[in-house]
């Protein structure tokens, strides 16, 4: 038995109009990811890895193609059907970490439970796990503030991972961190993708790239490369709990 | 998001800044306090003015002698006396719509008791007078008919008068006092009534049979009333017809020809009352509506903070959609922001409207009234001013898009 693509994109074009001019940042579009998978897209900027990005978090909609994810065809869902997909199939991480300030770690990690209803005790429960397995235990109550960088983001991909979800999307994730905690944060993701979880990241750093499994070159809106590859290891994954930066 | 969540996320949210938020909520504060004030004393003023009305009596016409007219100068109500005791007589038999009447003659005399004395208004009357005023007695009991038959010098006293000439809690009753030349004998104290609406003591009074009055104080019983006439309707509904048929029925007795003047004038208590708190209810009115406004502006300042606050936390509500939430989670969000905004303002403006309409009325020896129903009111038109000026704002902040949200600088 053959199963479908965790994601399957067929044929996407995405225009944007700006006034009477046309942009067509994608010019027809077709990837399959299978599950597990650590899938790298690179591509300079104004190449349409961004649109690529937007589209399969289902945070925008293609002009045209079609955009099967887990089984579900998404592409001409509503705000609050594709609201519902991200929230039960997918996990963001930006660049800039995005986390709400003034408030605690934990809360953060708990929070796109709360937008599934889950209840107070067990949202709690499961954002611990999150920060436990992302080796923040000790931080639970930390604001953004009193944490670094690497921190920020490890607290990011916590909130990421507390849904449980079938790909986790990230958005150069290690562009506002210096190298060695960019290495700390690859590591973590390769030890995520060994646990089974598919990860699509976007990056313009080569040996970013290089980590995944897999890299999709974007240019002038098509895919120019697409080619699997043995990832390099970032560095031995940190243990659970233990602080690389304290 | 779960109820419970929302409005404690919202709470968190218009704590975070609290002086931006205090300084928001103050024009609902204030509004509402306003509001409530005004209302308080509105009522209270109100009330006064019935209770201070009813007090002189109810369904009341009071009949007065004309004016006099000599060489072109007018001498005013009462100038010249035009009642006559069979215009009473007749008022009492022949008007349907009449319960009652009685006359009121006045005369300011000293009353001196065996060791104090005291000026006061006596008035001559029957004792239908103290039914008609609804003033019954606290001790002792009314001159009678036989009284007013006979002209007995005897005497019914108001609270002040025993106050003065026998000091206060003192029972009079059965002592004689002096009016004039002659010795009266107390049958009565009259309950205590307070103050009529021009301020006058009620109680600084003293009344004696009609008879009497005629005789010992204006020096003879003649033909014609020197005084008033007070007249009691059978009910409020027939107050207008017994003024009417009064009026038609001196006209004839005066032989006054059709288009002639009226040689008495008649008055409406009651109109001359709902005239008054009319005009009471006017000011409060338009006091309220002031205050109404000052609402307004406060849920305009609400509109402009809610969209100051979706404008900086755009990066926060594009990753909120970006991890699930709806369209509808971030509107309900802002929604609730602005209506806690202004409801915690509406129940500040309660306790400021109440502390301040109490400490006035303490002051300036206001009356007040604080009515419940007014401040259910305000708190409810608080919120709703919380939604009709925070839906705006939270449409916006929902109908972001996401992308554009998450790249908000």
């Amino acid at each position: 038995m053959v199963a479908e693509p965790l994601i399957r994109v067929a044929d996407v074009e995405k225009v944007y109009k700006t006034g009477d001019v046309e942009v067509r940042a994608l010019r027809g579009v077709s990837l399959d990811v299978r599950p597990g998978e650590f899938v790298a897209i690179m591509g300079s900027s104004g190449s349409g890895k961004s649109t690529l990005m937007n589209l399969l978090g289902c945070l925008d909609r293609p002009t045209s193609g079609s955009y099967r994810l887990a089984g579900r065809e998404v592409a001409r869902m509503n705000k609050n059907e594709l609201a519902e997909v991200r929230s039960e199939i997918l996990g963001f991480v930006f660049q800039s970490f995005n986390l709400l300030a003034r408030t605690s770690a934990l809360e953060n990690v708990e929070l796109p439970l709360v937008y599934r209803g889950v209840g107070g005790a067990e949202r709690r429960r499961r954002a611990r796990l999150a920060l436990e397995r992302v080796g923040l235990g000790a931080r639970l109550d930390h604001t953004p503030a009193q944490l670094s960088g690497g921190q920020q983001q490890r607290v990011a991909i916590a909130r990421a991972l507390v849904g449980d979800p079938k790909v986790i999307l990230a958005d150069e994730p290690t562009g506002n961190l210096d190298s060695q905690t960019s290495i700390d944060v690859m590591a973590l993701f390769q030890e995520l993708g060994r646990a089974g979880i598919t990860i699509v990241l976007v990056t313009h750093e080569p040996d970013i790239a290089e980590c995944a499994s897999r890299v999709v070159v974007v240019k002038d809106g098509l895919i120019v490369t697409d080619r699997e590859q043995v990832p390099r290891p970032a560095r031995s994954a940190p243990a659970a709990g233990a602080e690389v930066h304290p | 998001m779960n109820p419970l969540v929302t409005v404690v996320v919202a709470f968190r949210a218009v704590l975070r800044n609290k002086m931006r938020s205090f300084l928001t909520t103050l024009g609902i504060i204030i509004g509402v306090a306003a509001v409530i004030a005004m209302m308080a004393i509105g009522a209270g003023a109100k009330a006064q003015v019935e209770q201070a009305f009813s007090a002189m009596g109810t369904n009341l016409l009071i009949v007065m002698p004309g004016s006099t007219t000599a060489g072109g100068s007018f001498g005013g109500f009462g100038s010249m006396p035009t009642l006559t005791w069979d215009d009473l007589a007749a008022i009492r038999a022949e008007v349907p719509a009449v319960k009652a009447a009685a006359p009121q003659l006045r005369a300011n005399q000293s009353i001196v008791s065996d060791e104090l004395n005291w000026t006061t208004s006596i008035t001559g009357t029957s004792p239908d007078y103290f039914e008609i005023r609804s003033w019954p007695v606290a001790v002792g009991a009314p001159f009678t008919q036989a009284d007013v038959d006979a002209g007995s010098k005897v005497v019914v006293l108001g609270q002040t008068v025993v106050e003065r000439l026998f000091g206060p809690s003192a029972n009079p009753v059965g002592q004689t006092v002096r009016i004039g030349q002659s010795p009266f004998g107390v049958v009565g104290v009259l309950e205590k009534k307070g103050q009529s609406p021009s301020g006058q003591d009620y109680d600084d009074a003293a009344f004696i049979p009609m008879t009497t009055f005629a005789q010992r104080i204006q020096g003879g019983l003649g033909k014609f009333l020197t005084g008033t006439i007070f007249v009691q309707a059978t009910g409020s509904d027939t107050t207008q017809r017994a003024m009417t048929d009064v009026q038609a029925l001196l006209r004839d007795r005066h032989h006054i020809p059709p288009g002639g003047e009226d040689d008495f004038s008649i008055r409406n208590l009651s109109e001359v009352a709902s005239a008054q708190q009319q005009g009471t209810e006017t000011m409060t009115t338009l006091l309220a509506s002031v205050a109404a406004v000052s609402l307004l502006v406060g849920g305009i300042g609400i509109m402009n903070i809610m969209l100051v606050s979706v404008t900086e936390r755009t990066r926060e509500i594009g990753l909120r959609m970006a991890i699930g939430a709806k369209p509808r989670s971030i509107l309900l969000q802002f929604l609730v922001e602005a209506l806690v905004l202004s409801l915690t303002g509406g129940l500040i403006g309660v306790a400021l409207g109440v502390g301040t309409a109490s400490w006035l009325a303490g002051k300036f020896r206001w009356p007040m009234q604080i009515q419940v129903d007014v401040i259910g009111i305000s708190v409810v038109f608080s919120a709703l001013v919380g939604v009709v000026f925070g839906i705006y704002p939270a449409r916006k902040a929902s109908q972001l898009d996401p992308i554009d949200a998450l790249r908000y600088e």
